[in-house]
């Protein structure tokens, strides 16, 4: 919100907002997803961009919705689904693609290091957006991680129903996050970072997680 | 159920059940027009000709090659017997099979060389090595094609003796898989084998370990 | 040499969830899986990234697979016309037992009677069948002639990858099994040296026994040949030396035509060990006079291939080419290692086709054995959309397990508090609330109840927001510029 005002945009907030329905889409769960597509239409319609802070809920809407308003044999629901996805983005990619910009005009000056969550990588296709836009950001102290584009192992209900592995998974990001020596990680999912942050807290660790927006939102004169 | 004939095993009613349940599964039955139809809409937009010049294809052959261990010379037609000897000696062979029809002119003289007459695994496997034409070679990826025809012999002859000498002729020599697969169309049916370098695994901890079967030393004469 | 001790059977292996805890707790196995598939992962990239035209080439493979399997049934007649002309004969299987039972019968007609022995070259769809047990019951000595085969068969083991199934030993580990095995006590063991004594102790064999049987890496319907593709030379061997030779392939093994080769032969060395080229490819047709076996016999088995076909969504696992670039590059693999799948097809691959082939009967753990992450999706050289069809094959699992469970209501519970604003707010309160007793001092929560605790092994929860972005956004008003 504070960097989308920053950059002069009236920003609204549809009350009526859940779900996108992918925790239930990906555990096998498609007759409770498909309801919430209907919604998301409802709720957005209007907008002229649908900015979203998590890629994995954009890769859902992107690679889901359209096959889902056509299993719903609903062709109204297909054609506004069609009207509605080129406007919904995910929040770096309103950034650097929708708005054209790298600098945001944030400041923060922190030891940080990005990792690339799956969805925004893979099924996005973000690229070096976040990562540029973070260079941007004046005192910042970039550093990169090894194996960024490997998974962090959250994987939604995978984290739960296979949580030995997700564990295993999480391991190896967490020590690779330590040891970059970086104050933060951020990331664009707040999935992949409520995970990341579980583990680190979990050890004592003193390393945080932050999200992307609240590093652009960073301003002088903030709390350090 | 397989039922027993006499010697013959009769298969049919399995036949028969298998092309049903691929008809079910597929809607339908298929048949060549249909086949040639779509098989001839597949994109194909791979490289399929060469981008490099002549010189830099006989090149890159040698590079590959030469990435795999094996020797590669070049020489004109006239000077082959003597690079034959030449790396004859060096290997310290001196009694080789050849298949028939391998070009008398290229042999040098101080060597005995026996013609493939179809012997027992055994009776190869007491020849030093063996010396060869060849049908094409492929620069990008350092292989070389043998087919049995005069000159190249049965796949036994290449591949019991431990050392193999091969002869390719530059104008045998093309940049690109699919290039060299046009040359084989036409005689699709032979035996034929594909070599790039002498036998090798990675089977162990990943390291790539030279000679479990067929010949351990390869060498190349590269006939211009 | 009973390869009974221990078999990878989707009907009896334990749950992924459960195998993965043993297999997690194998320091030695996760540091040989770690280090095979970042080696093998390195090499891929940098001879992919050789390529201008490598997704050119994946678009038009995943095109030849799709039209193989679309004109399965004309293609395979065609292949059948073609091999027997050219002296081949062709047999078919509908399942596993039908395979092994003329596999066996084939064996007993050509092998000498006192000593019935074969050589085999590696073929997961013999693994896939455990037709070396079937042999073994039978009479039959079967000598795997693979490098890692020969590993896993003298070790009592059972593979765990496609491409190279002893992945997860090391050079000490293969040394003590040959020591013993081969009765060499003053074996060394550098790599070189291991594959000296399996060279000398198959070499008596490729020259002395007369029956082989093999899979296949692609059976070409337009000329009735059969390629495939090795790098060591025992391939070779036992295509070349015997009398008869037997190979068994899956019927999604078909290419439509010899000029398919010309991408198949591209995408799958690079994706499989990366490298340009593996070092032998072999290509025959049939029987030819005085070159290789006078007797050819092809089984072409369905086992099950046929059912994936009917599944709309399903049936692009068939187009897969057995390369494993998918095993090397998941992110879940890399922790667990093949035997955790309980099956001869581990990895993403394994989660989709192994459920499939056992028609959602067995394996039904698998398609979970996945983050989504979508690695594989991004390596498969044939454009297989893995996440998708996990995800597809979860849902087949949750209808078969039907709404009577936890999990099914708890998702309900869920669903019902997603299609209402009310419903959602009412339970934010309810979470606030509920969550309380669980959260420590410093506001974050050390352990969560029943299915939940998962989360909570190794990490910890943050309470949720004392004032939620929603409550923030209310009270501040609609103020924007």
């Amino acid at each position: 919100m504070k960097v989308l005002e920053r950059l002069g945009h009236t920003v609204d907030f549809p009350a009526g907002q859940t779900c996108c329905g992918q925790m239930h889409w990906n555990t096998g769960y498609q007759a409770e997803a498909l309801p919430l597509v209907g919604r998301f239409v409802e709720q957005f319609r209007h907008a002229e961009a649908v900015v979203v802070p998590s890629s994995s809920c954009v890769a859902m809407m992107r690679d889901h919705y359209p096959k889902m308003a056509e299993e719903l044999g609903d062709r109204k629901l297909m054609a506004e689904v069609a009207e509605l996805l080129p406007r919904v983005y995910e929040f770096s990619e309103f950034l650097t693609r929708g708005l054209g910009l790298t600098d945001v005009g944030a400041y923060y000056p922190h030891r940080v290091t990005y990792h690339a969550s799956c969805h925004g990588l893979r099924n996005l296709g973000l690229g070096d957006g976040p990562m540029s836009l973070l260079r941007a950001v004046k005192g910042i102290d970039l550093v990169q991680i090894e194996n960024m584009e490997q998974c962090c192992g959250f994987g939604g209900t995978f984290a739960v129903k296979n949580a030995d592995v997700s564990s295993a998974m999480l391991a190896e990001k967490t020590t690779a996050v330590l040891n970059t020596g970086a104050e933060a990680c951020t990331a664009c999912d707040n999935s992949c970072l409520m995970h990341i942050q579980g583990a680190l807290h979990r050890q004592r660790t003193g390393v945080r997680t932050v999200h992307l927006a609240e590093i652009l939102a960073g301003a002088e004169g903030d709390a350090l | 159920m397989a039922t027993e004939t006499g010697r013959a095993l009769d298969t049919s009613a399995a036949r028969t059940e298998i092309l049903r349940r691929i008809r079910a599964a597929n809607g339908g039955t298929s048949d060549a027009a249909r086949a040639a139809e779509q098989w001839a809409a597949i994109e194909r937009d791979y490289r399929r000709t060469a981008t490099r010049s002549r010189e830099e294809i006989l090149e890159l052959l040698e590079d590959r090659l030469r990435d795999y261990d094996a020797n590669v010379v070049r020489a004109p037609e006239a000077d082959v017997p003597a690079a034959v000897a030449r790396m004859l000696r060096e290997r310290g062979r001196r009694k080789l099979l050849i298949p028939p029809g391998l070009k008398a002119a290229w042999l040098p003289e101080g060597f005995e060389f026996a013609e493939d007459h179809g012997g027992s695994p055994a009776e190869l496997d007491r020849f030093e090595g063996v010396i060869t034409g060849s049908t094409v070679a492929i620069a990008l990826t350092g292989s070389v094609i043998l087919q049995n025809v005069a000159g190249e012999g049965r796949r036994a002859v290449s591949l019991v003796p431990d050392y193999h000498l091969c002869l390719v002729r530059v104008e045998d020599v093309v940049e690109t898989v699919p290039e060299a697969l046009d040359r084989i169309k036409g005689s699709a049916t032979l035996p034929t084998t594909f070599f790039a370098g002498p036998s090798a695994t990675a089977d162990i901890e990943m390291t790539r370990i030279k000679g479990v079967h067929g010949p351990r030393f390869l060498d190349i004469i590269l006939i211009s | 040499m009973s390869s009974a001790d221990s078999v990878l059977d989707p009907k009896t292996s334990p749950t992924f969830p459960i195998a993965a805890k043993t297999s997690l707790r194998d320091t030695q196995l996760r540091k040989n899986v770690r280090h095979a598939t970042e080696v093998i992962q390195n090499k891929r990239a940098r001879v992919v990234g050789e390529m201008p035209d490598w997704q050119q080439l994946r678009e038009s493979g995943k095109q030849i697979r799709e039209h193989a399997m679309a004109h399965l049934d004309y293609h395979l007649e065609e292949f059948e016309r073609n091999c027997t002309r050219a002296g081949g004969k062709v047999h078919w299987a509908r399942d596993g037992e039908e395979a092994k039972r003329i596999v066996t019968e084939l064996v007993k007609q050509h092998a000498s009677p006192e000593n019935p022995e074969v050589i085999k070259i590696k073929s997961m769809t013999t693994e896939e069948i455990h037709l070396n047990i079937a042999l073994e019951a039978a009479g039959i000595k079967a000598y795997e002639t693979d490098l890692a085969e020969l590993i896993i068969q003298l070790g009592h083991d059972q593979p765990s990858h496609i491409v190279v199934p002893a992945l997860h030993k090391n050079r000490q580990q293969i040394r003590e099994i040959f020591q013993r095995e081969m009765n060499l006590p003053e074996l060394g063991d550098k790599p070189q040296d291991l594959a000296d004594a399996a060279r000398r102790f198959l070499r008596e064999k490729f020259l002395r026994v007369n029956t082989a049987v093999s899979g296949a890496n692609f059976l070409i319907a337009e000329t009735g040949g059969v390629c495939i593709v090795e790098s060591e030379g025992n391939g070779r061997m036992c295509l070349t030396l015997p009398d008869t030779l037997i190979t068994v392939a899956g019927i999604d093994k078909i290419l439509p035509r010899y000029q398919d080769l010309e991408v198949m032969l591209q995408l799958l060395p690079r994706s499989a060990t990366g490298e340009r080229m593996n070092p032998y490819n072999s290509i025959w047709t049939g029987v030819h006079e005085g070159d290789g076996p006078r007797n050819f016999h092809v089984v072409l088995m369905d086992n099950a291939r046929t059912s994936v076909l009917a599944d709309d969504e399903g049936r692009q696992t068939l187009n897969c080419i057995r390369c494993a670039a998918c095993q090397n590059a998941c992110p879940v693999y890399r922790q667990t290692g093949g035997h955790a799948y309980g099956s001869v097809y581990a990895g993403p691959i394994g989660a989709i086709l192994t459920p499939q082939l056992q028609q959602l009967h067995h394996a039904q753990t698998l398609p979970y054995a996945s983050s989504l992450c979508g690695a594989c999706y991004e390596v498969c050289p044939v454009k297989i959309n893995i996440p998708e069809v996990l995800i597809h094959l979860r849902n087949k699992v949750v209808k078969q397990k039907g709404p009577l469970n936890p999990e099914a209501l708890a998702m309900k519970t869920v669903g019902a508090i997603f299609k209402s604003e009310r419903r959602f707010r009412a339970a934010q309160r309810l979470g606030r609330v509920a969550e309380t007793p669980l959260v420590g001092k410093d506001g974050w929560i050390g352990w969560l109840p029943g299915m939940l605790g998962g989360w909570t092994q190794v990490r910890d929860l943050r309470e949720m927001p004392k004032e939620t972005f929603r409550d923030w956004w209310e009270k501040r008003g609609k103020r924007g510029n």
